[in-house]
């Protein structure tokens, strides 16, 4: 990390004097093919609404950790994150109704006691850095935290991906071929989980979403194959990380907002492209 | 590699009568009885049709056979010496998958998440390319590999996603109206090749279609299915039953013509006694009825 410091430090930028530029600089470029992998598979789950449901679900995580008085809210909100994925996972499975129905009711249902507890114990301006984010703030422990979990997804998408792939194409067919479709599900989700709220206070809750979605939406446009699919989103969220981190140094902006701009230019070019192509 | 393919190849011995029996079959789905008392017992080699109306558990039928969904009563595999299958291979082809069409998969993508343990976003391995070429042969649709899924039309999908459940050769071949939007002559090129793959390597096949005229030229068997089992026997049984008059208000003399050769097996079956026996107490009554 020394290494990487020394580096950037002899860039001939403004924003490359300054230290937390340089730890922002390094968790955008470690956070941002993170997020274009899962955001792959998010979407071809069609888990969008579920990981913004994670999101929001961040807020409850804090407010459960602030009322329990823990200084880093992150346990608290890990845990709430991982209960409500099980409680969404076993409604999934037992009732009849829509997954929609199932994650935008506890979605909302997480929310509003986010909310209450909060107003009840004060505080709710305290923690608007979560709903913004703010990655300037990154510190070197919780790079570390970062590289480790990246190192275990990356091994998860290794051995798990094409299990992962078949579940997200057809359930019956996966089942056919003798995967425990609930497993891989629950497996992906709480490793969805695990990422998002991790990832929040850096990005913010609003825009998290958005972050994952975005790159593989506009790769999605393009590409022909899996493979050029996931480099394509890998590729376009480092470019959209960089670029949004250094405009929004530049402009006094969020981070995390910024970068999701960014992407979004990415993904009309793609929409253009595709629809010009017919 | 290539012993691989050679296997694929090679027809399995004839299997001298394995037979899949679902005895008290039944689904029930939060609380809602989709199915129930379903009882049957088919052989390798056998083309089964599932036919009912709509909300009928036709679908719901196969996902419990798969394991998808719970279901009560039970589900053997035997051979004919009556000893039990481990798990079957179970290949399956779902009710027109509904895919993005946005979605960039090709393929090749396809056989290789199925077939290989190499991750598909790092591209593929060479060995899974040969095989997937192999198995697309099978189905005459060698020239798809590299498309995407989205780009194929209904009939040659549908013929991938059956080369895909043959790969590996399975012992029970779940269709799930394999042949719904495909034009008349996808739907020619699939049932010839559906013949071609049952008499080649002796496959159980359970068919869903909306088709009665089409199926009754090319089961052995077929099953009325409303929420329970309402009639089973040989297309000809089945066709000039009233339950099936109740159900679609068919006319069996109208259908009859379009039907070329009843019942037409294209396997010779290995029957094991209690089969035999039952065939041809079916056979009597459908005999008795028609006289």
């Amino acid at each position: 990390m020394e290494l990487w410091h020394t580096l950037i430090s002899q860039m001939p930028f403004e924003w490359a004097r300054y230290e937390f530029m340089r730890n922002a600089l390094l968790a955008v470029l470690l956070v941002s093919p993170l997020f274009a992998l899962l955001g792959c598979m998010v979407i071809n789950n069609q888990m969008t609404f579920f990981s913004e449901a994670l999101g929001h679900a961040a807020l409850t995580g804090i407010a459960i950790g602030a009322v329990a008085g823990l200084a880093d809210p992150t346990w608290a909100m890990l845990v709430f994150a991982g209960a409500l994925t099980v409680v969404i996972t076993v409604l999934r499975r037992y009732s009849a109704a829509s997954t929609d129905t199932i994650v935008g009711l506890v979605m909302a249902f997480s929310v509003a006691l986010g909310l209450v507890i909060l107003s009840k114990y004060g505080g709710i301006g305290k923690y608007s850095k979560f709903l913004v984010g703010d990655i300037l703030t990154i510190s070197k422990p919780e790079i570390t935290r970062l590289i480790i979990v990246i190192g275990a997804v990356l091994i998860l998408w290794v051995i798990f991906f094409n299990k992962l792939f078949i579940v997200s194409l057809n359930r019956s067919l996966a089942q056919s071929r003798g995967i425990n479709v609930w497993l891989v599900e629950f497996i992906f989700s709480m490793t969805v989980a695990l990422v998002v709220t991790i990832s929040i206070q850096w990005i913010g809750l609003l825009v998290i979403n958005s972050m994952l979605i975005l790159p593989a939406a506009a790769s999605r446009n393009i590409a022909g194959n899996i493979s050029d699919y996931t480099l394509g989103a890998v590729i376009i969220s480092v470019i959209a990380g960089v670029s949004g981190l250094i405009v929004s140094f530049c402009f006094g902006t969020a981070t995390g907002a910024t970068i999701v701009l960014v992407s979004m230019g990415f993904f009309i070019a793609s929409l253009i492209w595709r629809m010009r192509r017919g | 590699m290539s012993t691989v393919i050679d296997k694929l190849k090679r027809p399995p011995p004839p299997c001298g009568g394995c037979c899949t029996r679902l005895t008290d079959f039944g689904v029930s789905i939060g609380g809602a009885l989709i199915l129930r008392d379903f009882n049957l017992h088919v052989h390798c080699g056998e083309l089964t049709a599932i036919i009912g109306p709509n909300g009928a558990g036709k679908t719901t039928l196969l996902k419990a056979m798969l394991g998808e969904i719970p279901h009560s009563g039970e589900l053997h595999f035997v051979h004919s010496d009556g000893s039990s299958f481990g798990k079957p291979r179970i290949g399956y082809v779902p009710q027109k998958l509904d895919i993005d069409k946005t979605a960039p998969i090709s393929v090749i993508d396809l056989f290789a998440s199925v077939n290989s343990s190499f991750p598909l976003w790092l591209g593929h391995a060479s060995s899974s390319k040969k095989k997937t070429m192999d198995m697309l042969k099978m189905v005459e649709a060698e020239s798809y590999a590299d498309m995407k899924i989205s780009q194929l039309s209904c009939g040659q999908f549908q013929r991938v996603m059956l080369a895909l459940a043959l790969s590996p050769i399975p012992d029970l071949l779940l269709l799930d109206e394999p042949i719904a939007g495909v034009d008349k002559s996808g739907i020619e090129v699939f049932y010839r090749i559906v013949s071609r793959l049952r008499r080649e390597y002796d496959l159980s096949i359970f068919l869903i279609s909306h088709d009665i005229a089409e199926v009754a030229n090319f089961a052995d068997r077929i099953i009325l299915l409303n929420r329970a089992m309402l009639c089973e026997g040989s297309p000809e049984k089945v066709l000039s039953s009233p339950e099936l008059k109740t159900i679609f208000g068919i006319n069996y003399s109208a259908v009859k013509s379009e039907i070329k050769k009843l019942g037409g097996s294209a396997v010779e079956r290995h029957e094991c006694p209690e089969c035999a026996s039952r065939i041809e107490r079916e056979n009597r009554n459908s005999d008795t009825g028609n006289n």
